[in-house]
């Protein structure tokens, strides 16, 4: 049997709401993704009948819409989250403001991305690089539930869709809005395929079991990892 | 000119109509207005009392199908309305007075209602080179001006006044801009359509007309009472797209039993309009009625978000017919190819971490029971 030595502890990362706002966004993305395309262009297998005794595409779009509602609340308290949570959920991982973070960046992209080096990165959540993509990501959350909710104002007469029916004519027209829902749709589509590699990636790599700790919430950190962690001063955010 | 002072009323009666055709005439534009039955009275009274109104309209970067929209529409006091009953001092189209007799026209009607008279607009105006559009050897934007100073409201007809339209259209070699983005301080109303539909041009007249100040309007300067819906949403095919229902060729099964023409590249999702309801010629039908995809003609850029038969648009710079979704799969089989080239690369390179590096290997071997 092959085994390994090596200290190391386990570290409580993930905290409950972070791992429950991940799966319930998981969800809803596919959801999303699935309708919206449906929505996009719809197969015509009903063709043949009559509209009477028909719903079904009213009902998928009625599903994009509770998945919609879902995503965005779900994505509001995880913004909330990003206040109140541990320090591997604060929002000062998402923006690199400091220089440290940026040097992190380029320590990411030099050993995991291009391979050119092999030290350890010392981050126990994200790592500084995957936290700017989240942050990028977090802003095409908002561009999608803007242009979504904007389209959606016209047929609503609740207030909530209604906050955002400016966006349609600041764009110029539905068609815009429309146009730059279905592009950014790509982009969730570009995320979800690039982060599901990397999590396999860095699980494959490192064994710190990340791809469970999405699910109990646990990583393994190697002892000095955890050591140059807790020395950290406050000048740059404890990743 | 003698009959300056006559009201819309005396001019339909002196023209024939009788008042039950003009009770009706108002009623219809109550109900096209959203009032309720009391505006008829409303209506009636302001049009049998009220002088008309003095409005210049100007011709630019345009193909006259407003006009033409106008003229076509078969209820006669609706193309009256606008084409004989407001006080068309000047329109470049239908005006007998040519040359200096039309400029003196229209200076007369700013000189004598500042502040009163309405200038209604049909066409963009260009921006790039003020030879574009020069009448009387002036450029549209000098003439628009001048009209707008003391004018009381400005009415932007069709898509090129409201958003520039074809002209405006890339690459839009004249600079073609629509009325509310040359002038300022002036209200404007966009009357959008390519052309708009004449019961919407008789009804914004007759809402300034009765009412004496401009409608509400939406966002874009649209009034509400017209633009407030969608295409759409007045569908009488929506039950189809509900359904599931779709036409996926001109001469399929679904087209002949009036399937929904989303698939058609239909822009009645993303197009604000009354076609649904007031229709065309006289509410005979609308394009959908007649079997073909809305083409957007009332929101702008509805040029560039083409091709008409389509409904996502294409993408600039990537070819015809290159749509959002032939990028996205491009990128995503992009994505996973590079995903899989670095995993590649990984195991090349990540071999010292992936071998369990010799201090980390456990030097005792278990024996096996």
């Amino acid at each position: 049997m092959r085994s390994r030595t090596i200290p190391m502890r386990e570290v409580y990362v993930w905290e409950l709401p972070v791992r429950v706002y991940h799966w319930v966004n998981m969800l809803c993305v596919i959801a999303l993704c699935i309708t919206g395309f449906v929505i996009g262009n719809p197969p015509a297998f009903m063709n043949g009948t009559e509209a009477y005794f028909n719903y079904w595409f009213g009902t998928v779009r009625f599903v994009h819409f509770v998945a919609a509602f879902l995503f965005f609340f779900n994505f509001i308290f995880r913004t909330y989250w990003g206040f109140a949570g541990n320090e591997f959920a604060r929002w000062t991982n998402f923006i690199p403001l400091k220089r440290c973070q940026w040097k992190e960046i380029l320590d990411v992209i030099k050993v995991d991305i291009l391979q050119l080096t092999h030290k350890k990165i010392d981050s126990i959540g994200h790592n500084a690089l995957a936290s700017l993509i989240y942050f990028l990501t977090f802003l095409i959350f908002l561009l999608q539930c803007l242009t979504g909710f904007g389209m959606y104002s016209a047929m609503s007469h609740s207030s909530f869709p209604k906050l955002f029916a400016w966006i349609v004519p600041m764009m110029g027209g539905d068609i815009s809005v429309r146009f730059l829902h279905h592009m950014l749709m790509w982009g969730f589509i570009i995320f979800a395929i690039v982060h599901v590699y990397l999590v396999f990636y860095h699980d494959y790599i490192e064994r710190r079991g990340v791809t469970s700790s999405m699910i109990g919430g646990w990583k393994f950190i190697e002892e000095d990892v955890i050591e140059r962690h807790d020395a950290k001063t406050e000048e740059c955010p404890k990743n | 000119m003698e009959n300056k002072h006559l009201s819309f009323y005396e001019e339909v009666r002196r023209d024939g109509s009788s008042r039950r055709d003009f009770l009706k005439f108002c009623t219809t534009m109550a109900a096209f207005l959203g009032l309720e039955s009391s505006g008829v009275g409303q209506i009636v009274k302001a049009l049998e009392t009220k002088p008309r109104l003095p409005v210049i309209w100007f011709h630019f970067q345009e193909c006259t199908c407003c006009s033409e929209s106008f003229i076509r529409a078969s209820h006669p006091i609706v193309a009256n309305i606008v084409l004989d009953k407001i006080s068309l001092d000047y329109q470049e189209t239908l005006m007998a007075a040519s040359g200096f007799q039309a400029e003196e026209a229209y200076k007369t009607v700013m000189a004598k209602n500042p502040g009163e008279y309405i200038v209604m607009v049909e066409g963009s105006i260009p921006t790039e080179n003020e030879a574009y559009c020069c009448i009387g050897g002036r450029s549209a934007l000098q003439i628009l001006e001048e009209a707008v100073k003391n004018c009381k409201a400005v009415v932007a007809w069709g898509n090129c006044a409201s958003s520039g339209c074809v002209q405006a259209a890339s690459p839009n070699p004249t600079g073609a801009k629509p009325v509310h983005k040359v002038i300022s301080g002036k209200p404007v109303i966009n009357v959008q359509g390519c052309p708009p539909i004449a019961d919407v041009m008789a009804g914004v007249v007759v809402h300034l007309l009765t009412f004496g100040r401009i409608p509400q309007l939406d966002e874009l300067n649209r009034p509400k009472a017209f633009y407030s819906r969608r295409v759409h949403d007045t569908c009488y095919r929506r039950a189809n797209f509900d359904a599931g229902l779709f036409v996926e060729s001109f001469d399929d099964e679904g087209a002949k039993k009036g399937y929904c023409l989303y698939k058609m590249g239909c822009k009645g999702p993303v197009t604000y309009n009354s076609c649904g309801i007031i229709k065309w010629n006289d509410g005979i039908s609308y394009p959908i009625q007649s079997g073909h995809p809305c083409i957007g003609c009332s929101e702008a850029g509805f040029w560039d978000n083409g091709p008409f038969y389509q409904h996502l648009p294409s993408v600039k710079g990537f070819g015809i017919e290159t749509t959002a979704d032939n990028i996205g799969v491009g990128l995503g089989i992009a994505t996973a190819v590079g995903v899989a080239g670095h995993a590649i690369v990984t195991n090349v390179r990540k071999k010292k971490e992936l071998s369990n590096a010799p201090e980390a290997v456990s030097a005792v071997e278990k024996p096996k029971v």
